[in-house]
């Protein structure tokens, strides 16, 4: 009876697979809920932020600060490139991943060189295993996502740009249209554009401004970059736990389906096995009889 | 009683205070400055430094970690990348990042590298800590 032993073993192994898969797919779903509320919570400051800064900025020229200063030629840029720590979570890194290559790709066939920052174990990994070249990484930081981090990622950025290392700067992360829907999506973070600041206009107040609007836009403009990637990460940590939700949530079904063909399997095995008995029993009393 | 106006005080994790009072007085980077109702529409860069609001015979203290504040009429929204009430501030953990910040600082200066930043964290932690020592002394 080997055959009905294995695939008994088998049944409780998916069994136990599937209590897994279950537990994952709630916590992502607790998680999910956790950086939908961060970001609810970090909402009002995005809107007030780019509210004051469309105010200020209007008839700013793109000489006023180096961050709006648009480069004449570039040949290098960098990439900030958001991934996952933890995989189980569908394609959701893989896009990601395939999506930076694409870019990478684009920019080198543009004659550009590529400086590339990322953050995220997955696309580290990835990375490093085809021998590219970080010119930073931050590995193990997407657990917990606070402005914090924003801050320093910002930093990194906002240091290759101002020392003049590259013109651009890009950064990679995915953007969370629903549970179903995750995009891996690439935005310019330096220069920062005229339009892309300028596009809240409605306050129509005259401020007075303390000590002068160029000298606040000073102030503001990095302060702005981490909030562009403050809310980049947000995106990327909400995308990540509704990708995994979603794998896990398909992994468990499967699970239930597998567990369905395995016991019709060993029900099926189980009934010719005692048809084969059977036959024996019929065949030796036939046997008797006719000797 | 002269009408009140509305103080918002907004950091990117939370919505810190949202309250009515009578007289808001922050520390902008030319000097502290108080509004009332009725104040004109003004835009100030507030410096590292302690925001106090008062409300009736109440008056209480809050950290600020830089940033600006938005002033019309009614309402003052202080914009900071951190904030933290008097009485919401760890005494403990501003004292061990002020020790850092020092020890950052003379680290700087011996190598002229990042002198500013390790200077501004320890203005955020003194500061944190004289706010904190306000919520210990006059207010219940």
């Amino acid at each position: 009876m080997a055959a009905l032993r294995d695939i008994q073993n088998k049944i409780a192994a998916v069994k136990k697979t599937r209590q897994i898969t279950r537990a994952m797919n709630m916590v992502a779903a607790a998680r999910l809920r956790q950086v939908q509320e961060r970001n609810e919570r970090f909402r009002p400051y995005a809107a007030k932020f780019s509210e004051v800064l469309g105010s200020l900025s209007e008839g700013i020229d793109s000489e006023a600060h180096p961050l709006l200063a648009q480069p004449e030629q570039v040949d290098r840029v960098a990439l900030i490139l958001i991934t996952a720590d933890r995989g189980l979570c569908g394609s959701f890194n893989m896009n990601l991943i395939l999506k930076a290559q694409k870019f990478m790709t684009e920019q080198k066939s543009e004659g550009r060189e590529v400086d590339f920052y990322a953050v995220g174990r997955k696309g580290i990994e990835f990375f490093a295993r085809r021998k590219v070249e970080f010119a930073q990484k931050l590995p193990g930081v997407m657990n917990v996502v606070d402005f914090d981090l924003a801050t320093q990622v910002a930093r990194m950025g906002l240091n290759a740009f101002l020392s003049g290392e590259v013109q651009e700067v890009y950064l990679l992360y995915s953007r969370f249209h629903s549970v179903a829907s995750q995009v891996p999506t690439v935005e310019k973070l330096l220069p920062i554009s005229p339009e892309a600041v300028g596009d809240e206009d409605e306050s129509s107040l005259e401020y007075l401004i303390e000590p002068s609007a160029e000298e606040i836009l000073v102030d503001l403009l990095p302060r702005y970059i981490n909030v562009r990637v403050y809310s980049g990460l947000l995106e990327t940590s909400t995308s990540e736990n509704a990708a995994r939700m979603a794998a896990m949530d398909n992994a468990t079904k499967n699970c239930k389906d597998l567990i369905q063909d395995l016991t019709l399997a060993f029900n099926k095995a189980r009934q010719a096995a005692i048809t084969t008995e059977l036959m024996d029993i019929v065949g030796g009393a036939e046997a008797l009889k006719a000797g | 009683m002269a009408k009140k106006i509305l103080l918002e005080v907004v950091t990117p994790d939370k919505l810190l205070l949202s309250k009515e009072v009578d007289v808001v007085v922050a520390t902008g980077v030319d000097g502290e400055f108080g509004v009332l109702h009725g104040h004109v529409p003004f835009l100030s860069s507030l410096a590292i430094g302690e925001m106090r609001f008062k409300d009736g015979n109440d008056t209480d203290y809050a950290a600020i970690a830089g940033g600006f504040a938005e002033v019309t009429g009614e309402k003052v929204t202080i914009l900071a990348e951190a904030a933290e009430l008097a009485r919401e501030i760890d005494v403990d953990r501003a004292k061990s990042a002020r020790e850092r910040a020092q020890q950052r600082v003379e680290k700087a200066r011996a190598e002229e590298l990042d002198y500013l930043r390790a200077e501004t964290a320890l203005k955020k932690a003194m500061m944190r800590l004289k706010v904190a020592g306000r919520a210990g002394g006059g207010m219940s």
